[in-house]
């Protein structure tokens, strides 16, 4: 007994050192991606905070960096945010609602639609740009207007928006559409009163991350002319310039006192992606329902 | 009596008693959201082929190509785009050396030895990556990575494809750690139990049975994020440098395809020029550079889903 048990026991732990290696290299993996991001924290505070500072919030901009501001850039990006929600989740839900609840899988065009989107969704950013720049500014002549960057800013995020609909209404089970229809619901009625309700939180959190990511983008922009200068408080069909077009404008001049200043825009812009951001993992975890 | 018998054997009715337009309308609305983005694919299309032919109308596309002197502003003008694709592979090398092994690394630690509460901390903290702009990446480029690489003693000057490259390794650090994550998931306990009572250690386990378990999703996530690479645009355009250059030494300065697009783009270019028509031409040819490796992506992904789930 006690002779079959010893032979059990581990003899010289072999590879022992090869493990332990191995492991730090890992570690050393995960590191990096952390010591980046606070390396990338810090740099951006310690430069830019003094100048987080009612004058970049309430001025325009100027050649001067002292009195140099982002009222309009601020201003812009907020309305950008609104048009994003407005064009981007009626669409991305309303396609989602049809792959999931009304597509029939076995059609050559809805496995195309599938697919078109997957791709889509890994197009660089810069084509929507060309895209926008072709169509909208030059092609039905719309100009380099608000309108423009935000219908661009819209296709961009659809798909990301789209995925994460689709994902919230399958997480919802079957037998509450079984229940509605036993109940005679008409298909409509199923979606409308008993899908949609349960998958808000799902939707609402995977329609933020995008806003996210579409507040943060500048290449699309830089085609569809938010490059230019603008003192005046934006319109929908105006001129326009996004903060992180405005953050690029400051990094690009010579001058160090604009890399302060860009510090400072970074800061600010930051601290909108990130609230959204915390916000929409909050709601996840809040409302997230397993079934 | 017996036509009451008659009436009681008729099968039961479950058809609709009317037509409900209203469903049908519904239907038609949604479809038409879905078109949207078959709209969005085919307008890109477009948008990038039809002045792209234009363009190939002047210009031979042979030696679009094969030309190693990209200077379209000059007189006379030059259209190599070889020197843009070398800038753009240059400076997508430098991100995935640091984005496949360290991302790798970082996905076998979060599903092989992370602790699950530890996991669920780790992995939306390294997420944060992903969210941060490009174009503040490109700040920290410039102003950080630049004066630090100086600092080493390393040969780069203000703008340089190495600066640019690392930073934008980090950058993909969490496309490839969460999609390789996800597919060393998916594979099942059997295995890896299996392995343990055959005697192998975690190291083992981890690099001989899950990773090769789980090789389509990890190479998925190296092609996404190598596409990811070549068409991002603002590290470059900040930190990469503005002009072409045909050269393989990544301490040098610069300009990739996505980086002339933006910079040629955002000015004042005159519609049906010759110079507006590069964007196109130079947008097109990233387009199917990255078209391709998205599709091979997503096969990829489409395969290990298909084998565990």
């Amino acid at each position: 007994m006690s002779a079959a048990a010893g032979q059990l026991r581990r003899g010289r732990p072999r590879g022992l050192w090869t493990g332990r290696i191995f492991l730090g290299f890992l570690i050393v993996s995960l590191s990096i991606g952390f010591l980046t991001l606070g390396a990338l924290l810090v740099q951006v505070f310690v430069e830019g905070y003094k100048w987080v500072d009612p004058v970049l919030f309430f001025e325009p901009p100027s050649a001067d960096p002292l009195i140099a501001g982002a009222r309009p850039a601020i201003l812009a990006t907020i309305y950008l945010g609104i048009l994003l929600i407005l064009f981007s989740v009626p669409l991305g839900v309303g396609t989602a609602i049809y792959l999931e609840e009304y597509a029939d899988r076995d059609r050559w065009y809805n496995r195309m639609l599938e697919i078109n989107i997957q791709n889509l969704a890994a197009v660089p950013s810069i084509v929507y740009g060309i895209l926008g720049l072709a169509f909208l500014v030059r092609g039905i002549g719309l100009g380099r207007v608000l309108l423009a960057g935000a219908l661009i800013l819209t296709l961009l995020v659809l798909p990301t928006v789209i995925i994460a609909a689709r994902e919230a209404i399958r997480a919802v089970p079957d037998s509450i559409r079984q229940g509605a229809y036993a109940l005679g619901a008409t298909k409509w009625q199923v979606v409308w009163r008993q899908v949609l309700p349960a998958s808000i939180p799902g939707i609402a959190t995977g329609s933020i991350l995008a806003l996210s990511r579409g507040l943060g983008e500048t290449a699309p922009l830089l085609l569809v002319g938010a490059l230019t200068y603008v003192s005046f408080n934006p319109t929908v069909l105006g001129d326009f310039t996004a903060l992180p077009v405005q953050i690029y404008q400051w990094i690009a001049r010579p001058q160090e006192e604009f890399r302060t200043l860009a510090a400072a825009g970074i800061l600010v812009l930051l601290a909108i992606l990130l609230t959204l951001n915390a916000f929409a993992i909050w709601l996840r975890n809040r409302y997230e329902r397993r079934w | 009596m017996a036509t009451r018998v008659e009436a009681q054997q008729q099968p039961l009715r479950l058809r609709a008693t009317r037509r409900r337009w209203g469903e049908d309308v519904v239907k038609v609305v949604l479809a038409l959201c879905a078109f949207v983005s078959v709209a969005t694919t085919v307008g890109i299309v477009v948008a990038l082929f039809a002045p792209a032919f234009e363009f190939f109308g002047e210009i031979s596309i042979v030696d679009f190509l094969t030309g190693r002197n990209w200077a379209p502003l000059f007189e006379p003008p030059s259209f190599g785009v070889l020197p843009l694709i070398a800038g753009t592979l240059l400076v997508t090398a430098c991100a995935a050396l640091v984005c496949i092994p360290f991302g790798l690394g970082s996905a076998i630690y979060l599903s092989e030895y992370a602790q699950p509460r530890t996991r669920k901390f780790l992995k939306p903290a390294l997420e944060v990556l992903a969210g941060i702009p490009t174009v503040v990446y490109g700040y920290f480029a410039l102003t950080f990575v630049t004066p630090l690489l100086q600092d080493l003693g390393l040969g780069v000057g203000v703008f340089s494809a190495l600066a640019a490259g690392l930073v934008m390794g980090v950058m993909l650090l969490p496309t490839v750690a969460s999609i390789s994550e996800d597919s060393m998931s998916a594979v099942p306990r059997d295995l890896r139990d299996g392995a343990y009572a055959l005697g192998s250690t975690r190291l083992h386990v981890s690099t001989l049975i899950v990773v090769p378990a789980a090789i389509s999703g990890i190479i998925a996530s190296f092609v996404l994020a190598i596409s990811r690479a070549v068409g991002e645009t603002m590290i470059v355009l900040i930190a990469a440098g503005g002009q072409p250059n045909w050269t393989w030494n990544p301490f040098e300065a610069v300009q990739t395809m996505t980086a002339f697009v933006a910079a040629t783009g955002q000015g004042d270019v005159p519609t049906g020029s010759l110079e507006y028509k590069t964007i196109f031409a130079v947008g097109a040819t990233l387009f199917v550079m990255t078209f391709f490796m998205n599709v091979i992506a997503i096969r990829l992904v489409r395969r290990f889903r298909e084998v565990y789930e």
